[in-house]
């Protein structure tokens, strides 16, 4: 066993589409509840580049979510908010996500969480409305030029795969 | 020579738009000067002097065929760029660090009101 095994992985299954995968050395009633519990939830999300300054959390079918932050690197405020669309608790989560600066491109998320031997495995497909807002988000906080050296590099990539 | 240092790494020689194109067109296979000239629509000069600056990083080599000068890709230099560039994934990398840390903690938490 190797921290191998808690690789994350992202990958772009379709062009609009997002899917991020990661398992987990706990069982997924904890997992879920690190991910439902706004004073669990902050303790992570972060992911030492930004300062939570609000969290809320309505996790039911129709509820709402939103979370504010600053980034660490330039003290830039951002929102992102959104509805919970399915609550299968421990289970799956599907729900709708707006960042603050783009109002018009909501995504919607779906949060899978299974079980096996005391391991979650965890999955989330992201869903764009466009292969433009995906893009955005994947290199969201980029200069143009590193998205273009992305794009050459995925050439690359391919060409030697 | 000042302006050397901001071309002698692979970060800065991917950060020309130029020299984007010249990597790109070799992504596709081995080409001349000439080829690349023809390709990009530039004068052979300019062609040349991206060519130096990729080729100082060791984005790409060079080989002669006759009187032709052939250059290739040198991928390895990319892995510094691509590894920066991958920072959606290293974002979520870190995020989950954090959350496992988190669920160590709600693991043990969980034991000891099992065993009291």
């Amino acid at each position: 066993m190797t921290t191998e095994d808690r690789r994350v992985t992202v990958s772009t299954p379709t062009e609009t589409q997002i899917l991020i995968t990661r398992e987990f050395y706990a069982p997924r009633h904890l997992v879920y509840l690190a991910y439902t519990t706004p004073e669990l939830w902050r303790r992570w999300w972060h992911a030492n580049r930004a300062e939570i300054i609000a969290v809320e959390m309505d996790v039911r079918a129709g509820g709402r979510w939103r979370y504010a932050a600053r980034a660490l690197s330039n003290g830039y405020e951002f929102e992102f908010h959104g509805e919970y669309r399915e609550v299968v608790p421990d289970e799956r989560l599907v729900s709708t996500e707006i960042f603050s600066g783009t109002p018009h491109a909501s995504s919607l998320s779906t949060a899978t969480f299974a079980e096996k031997d005391g391991r979650t495995y965890f999955e989330m497909l992201i869903e764009h409305t466009s292969k433009e807002n995906r893009d955005a988000q994947l290199t969201s906080g980029m200069e143009d030029g590193l998205q273009d050296a992305l794009a050459l590099l995925e050439d690359v990539a391919r060409e030697l795969a | 020579m000042a302006r050397a240092a901001t071309t002698t790494d692979a970060f800065n020689a991917v950060a020309e738009p130029r020299r984007r194109e010249i990597l790109d067109a070799l992504v596709r296979g081995e080409r001349s000067v000439n080829d690349l000239v023809e390709q990009l629509g530039v004068a052979q000069p300019v062609v040349s002097k991206h060519l130096r600056v990729l080729r100082e990083v060791g984005l790409v080599r060079v080989r002669d065929e006759g009187r032709q000068r052939i250059y290739r890709l040198e991928p390895g230099p990319l892995r510094e760029v691509f590894d920066w560039v991958k920072d959606y994934e290293r974002l979520w990398t870190e995020r989950f660090e954090l959350l496992d840390a988190v669920l160590d903690e709600l693991k043990q938490t969980e034991r000891q009101a099992e065993t009291e």
